[in-house]
């Protein structure tokens, strides 16, 4: 299952619905792609819901690090929300849960923007 | 080879459709071995990273290049070989994905993911020269499978030697 990806603003928050893969080929591109087109507009406090998000490999590890960055790198933030437990164990084994905010609720994780 | 031993092989183009295809064909064999969904998981993930490993580490990415792939499937576990025509690489000289300095870092998490998901994991020499990284993991017992992550027998990483 390939991955889509939709946005939709919450104030100044934009959360980001994605469902599918995010693996090596379309799957990280696709993420690379709403990640930088979001900053293009200046929509720099992203929220990614990957409640829908069954499967990531070290390529989209490593997609979302890079998001991740970049978005710090222009003073914004970017959240994680509704991981799966396959997602969840992947960031704890390799230590990025505590890197990421993460958060189980949307209203709690909008709030935290603030 | 023991004779009540499995083999399956294929050669794979250096493109990121082989990462799919390697990994859905291991799935099947896992599945028919018996091993349960959290098993199949860790294993299709596995091969995936070592597809990705030889795709885009080993053979840069090079068409002209090929991925070979094989299976044996033994009495007592599965084992995946991918052997790639690169430089080859030591496994001692790849970088620890969880120190600090490298948290943040847009890759090399592959290696650390195929050790931490199958029972036993080594990188050699191929006949080639480039690369051929050798992982196994032991079929299930009657009883011994973890159908819903409660704990596989590879639950927590190994540490790097």
């Amino acid at each position: 299952m390939s991955l889509h990806a939709t946005h939709r603003d919450a104030g100044q928050v934009t959360v980001v619905d994605l469902s599918g893969r995010i693996t090596l080929g379309d799957g990280s591109a696709l993420l690379r792609k709403t990640i930088r087109g979001l900053l293009d507009d200046q929509r720099k406090m992203i929220l990614l819901n990957l409640a829908d998000v069954d499967y990531i490999d070290s390529s989209g590890i490593g997609e979302l690090v890079s998001g991740f960055t970049a978005v710090k790198n222009q003073s914004g933030d970017l959240k994680l929300l509704h991981l799966t437990k396959k997602v969840r164990d992947l960031l704890q084994i390799t230590k990025l849960y505590t890197v990421f905010d993460v958060f189980t609720d949307e209203g709690t994780a909008l709030r935290s923007f603030r | 080879m023991a004779s009540d031993t499995k083999h399956l092989e294929i050669t794979l183009d250096t493109q990121v459709d082989s990462v799919n295809l390697a990994e859905e064909m291991c799935l099947r064999v896992a599945e028919a071995a018996g091993f349960g969904e959290d098993d199949c998981y860790r294993i299709g993930m596995s091969v995936r990273e070592g597809v990705i490993n030889a795709f885009h580490y080993g053979n840069q990415e090079r068409p002209d290049k090929k991925i070979y792939l094989a299976v044996d499937l033994t009495a007592d576990k599965m084992i995946i070989h991918v052997l790639d025509e690169g430089a080859g690489f030591i496994l001692a000289d790849v970088p620890d994905p969880l120190a600090e300095e490298n948290l943040l870092s847009t890759s090399g998490r592959g290696i650390f993911l195929m050790r931490a998901f199958m029972d036993e994991f080594d990188v050699i020499s191929g006949r080639n020269g480039g690369a051929e990284i050798v992982m196994s993991k032991k079929l299930p017992t009657p009883g011994s499978t973890s159908p819903n992550g409660q704990g596989g027998r590879n639950a927590k990483p190994r540490q790097e030697a």
